[in-house]
């Protein structure tokens, strides 16, 4: 398979590195919307699209930059979800501890995954990452710490360096839109750096990068812990939140979502993940009364996407503007 | 008598279980590897076109009257149908588009068919007779065999076996086979590529269908019985290779068996086994068990 996959990038992505001025724009606007949000809106629900909206670009910065489709990144989600809430209950972990558990058992998981993973390419990428992703799944489901079908349920969220409780939740919600921050901004980082450039190349063509002397695989391995690690991050923040852990985030349903989510909000786009995440959890939010009908609706915006709308929102959003969003 | 320190009576059991859950496998993967030798898509309908192949020998049978073996002929060519439908209208635009799209759009149509049935029929199955001719079983002496599952390993064999001699030995298998390698150069030979590779999405799918029919009289007929075995699949057709026809049979059959002795031997790797199996051949060969070097 050596077709290009340019067809994941909106607009042509510019070379330049640092920050650019229409990036600078949208994160002002984001960060202060979402910082007025929670006057307006219920807390709760804009606390797990923030979640949703980092797992969402920790997925796409491997799709979007290094052109891998994981179908089985639920399992680094529900592992760290696992990890911060089974720290924080059985182990008493402070917050800020019980999250730096979780994301560290997406990393190791992460680690073991794509060592095995990243070898492969397209298809053969999607199927192996979704087969492990099932295994994790069955032991999930089995092993004696996770709490099987139950989960780990009423996990204590206790207070951030002992002084910060987050019984509060206005003080939950700004903690978590911190961690979205601080993980927007290092995906960020991360792509728009000389790593980030590399990744591009490997994308556009790996055997050209190989022949210039960069090491494709060390390179796309990386990618792939990276992406893992912030995946985790957001789910060991989710558990916190939702003070539970549970078999639906190891699901490989969960990684279709965030494919969908990256899908929608534009693959290859700083910004929209984080705009699929919250267009699919705010209709999940109000489809949630009608069951199946959830399915369905997920399903039509795939095949829609995928026949008519491939750009997705901020993909059109930044063509119509001539700007790479 | 005891083989490991097992009762044969639940050796022989779980065999039996491992070579039924293995035709299921093999005639699935199957399908899949037809269609991605092709079309080179991961047909992710596959699970919810089994699914549909079940519903479809259960509305025969209460709608029409017509039974079992009515069933076994008209519910894959129905559901083929619905394949050739939807290759028409939508997979065909995505040819020329990475291979992903085709995954990410199968996959679409299957939160759809299944979300749609669900909705329809809940999640609780719908029974589905057996066969009178088929119904009771014999004593072999060492163990007890229901007729029923001799017939489904049997025929799917029997399917498996002549879907491969199509493919690899006539002329017909020929076409395909160099449709795969050069399509335009087959088309320049006269030969209706976009129609046979509609007739192939076709057949992989009346696979599919056949053997959620053979699935109905033992499992259940439920919306959600092709969304998870589809996952346990892909990982079959990943090791054996993807795009093998014997491949995915003798990987399908094998893995079945594999999968009834561990839950003999050790119950709590049942679900996983398959899936070490697939990490520690992707280690050793990562173009699968009869995959070719890509």
């Amino acid at each position: 398979m050596s077709t290009t996959t340019d067809q994941y990038v909106s607009t042509t992505l510019p070379a330049v590195q640092g920050v650019s001025a229409p990036h600078a724009i949208a994160f002002v606007v984001m960060t202060a919307a979402l910082v007025a949000a929670p006057f307006f809106v219920y807390p709760v629900f804009l606390m797990k699209a923030l979640c949703f909206a980092l797992f969402a670009c920790a997925f796409n910065l491997l799709i979007g930059y290094v052109g891998l489709l994981s179908f089985g990144h639920a399992v680094f989600l529900g592992a760290a979800g696992y990890g911060a809430a089974h720290s924080a209950k059985v182990w008493g972990f402070p917050p800020e501890a019980a999250i730096l558990v979780g994301t560290a058992a997406a990393t190791v998981l992460g680690v073991a995954i794509g060592a095995l993973a990243i070898r492969s390419k397209g298809i053969y990428f999607a199927n192996i990452t979704l087969a492990f992703a099932q295994m994790v799944y069955f032991f999930s489901l089995q092993a004696p710490f996770t709490g099987g079908e139950d989960g780990i349920q009423s996990v204590p969220r206790g207070a951030v360096l002992g002084v910060l409780s987050l019984k509060d939740t206005l003080t939950l919600y700004f903690v978590v839109l911190a961690i979205f921050l601080l993980g927007f901004l290092l995906i960020y980082r991360a792509i728009h750096s000389p790593f980030g450039q590399v990744l591009k190349a490997i994308r556009e063509n790996e055997p050209r990068a190989i022949s210039l002397g960069y090491r494709a695989e060390r390179y796309k391995l990386l990618a792939f812990v990276l992406s893992a690690t912030f995946a985790g991050l957001a789910g060991a923040t989710k558990a916190l939140v939702f003070q539970l852990a549970s078999l639906t985030d190891v699901h490989w349903t969960m990684s279709g979502e965030v494919v969908l989510m990256t899908l929608l909000g534009g693959l290859g786009t700083v910004f929209g993940p984080v705009v699929g995440a919250f267009i699919v959890v705010t209709l999940e939010n109000y489809l949630a009364q009608l069951g199946a009908w959830v399915t369905v609706v997920q399903g039509v915006i795939f095949v829609v996407c995928v026949l008519t709308f491939r750009r997705g929102v901020v993909g059109e959003l930044g063509r119509a503007v001539r700007r790479s969003l | 008598m005891t083989i490991f320190g097992v009762p044969t009576q639940a050796l022989f059991g779980q065999l039996l279980i491992g070579l039924i859950n293995g035709a299921f496998y093999a005639l699935l993967s199957l399908g899949l590897s037809v269609i991605f030798g092709l079309l080179n898509i991961i047909n992710f309908t596959h699970g919810a076109q089994y699914m549909m192949g079940a519903f479809a020998a259960y509305f025969l049978l209460n709608w029409a009257g017509l039974g079992y073996w009515w069933s076994l002929l008209l519910a894959p060519i129905a559901v083929g149908i619905t394949g050739v439908v939807l290759e028409r209208t939508t997979l065909k635009r995505l040819y020329q588009l990475d291979h992903l799209y085709g995954l990410l759009l199968t996959f679409g149509f299957a939160l759809i068919i299944q979300g749609l049935f669900r909705h329809q029929y809940g999640s609780s199955g719908l029974p589905y007779a057996m066969p009178a001719e088929l119904a009771g079983g014999r004593n072999l002496g060492f163990m007890f065999l229901p007729n029923y599952r001799a017939w489904v390993i049997a025929f799917s064999l029997a399917v498996c076996l002549t879907t491969w001699y199509v493919i690899e030995r006539t002329r017909l298998g020929s076409y395909l086979r160099a449709a795969t390698e050069n399509p335009s150069l087959v088309q320049a030979f006269g030969i209706n590529v976009p129609r046979t590779i509609t007739l192939t999405y076709g057949f992989g799918v009346g696979l599919a269908a056949l053997a959620g029919v053979l699935a109905a009289p033992i499992y259940q007929v439920n919306p959600l019985m092709g969304a998870d075995l589809i996952i346990v699949v892909f990982a079959v057709v990943v090791i054996g290779g993807l795009g093998s026809i014997m491949g995915s049979i003798v990987t399908g059959f094998g893995l079945g068996v594999v999968e009834g002795f561990t839950k003999v031997f050790y119950p709590e790797a049942s679900n996983t086994v398959i899936f070490v199996i697939m990490a520690v051949v992707l280690l050793i060969r990562p173009t699968g068990l009869f995959g070719r070097a890509s």
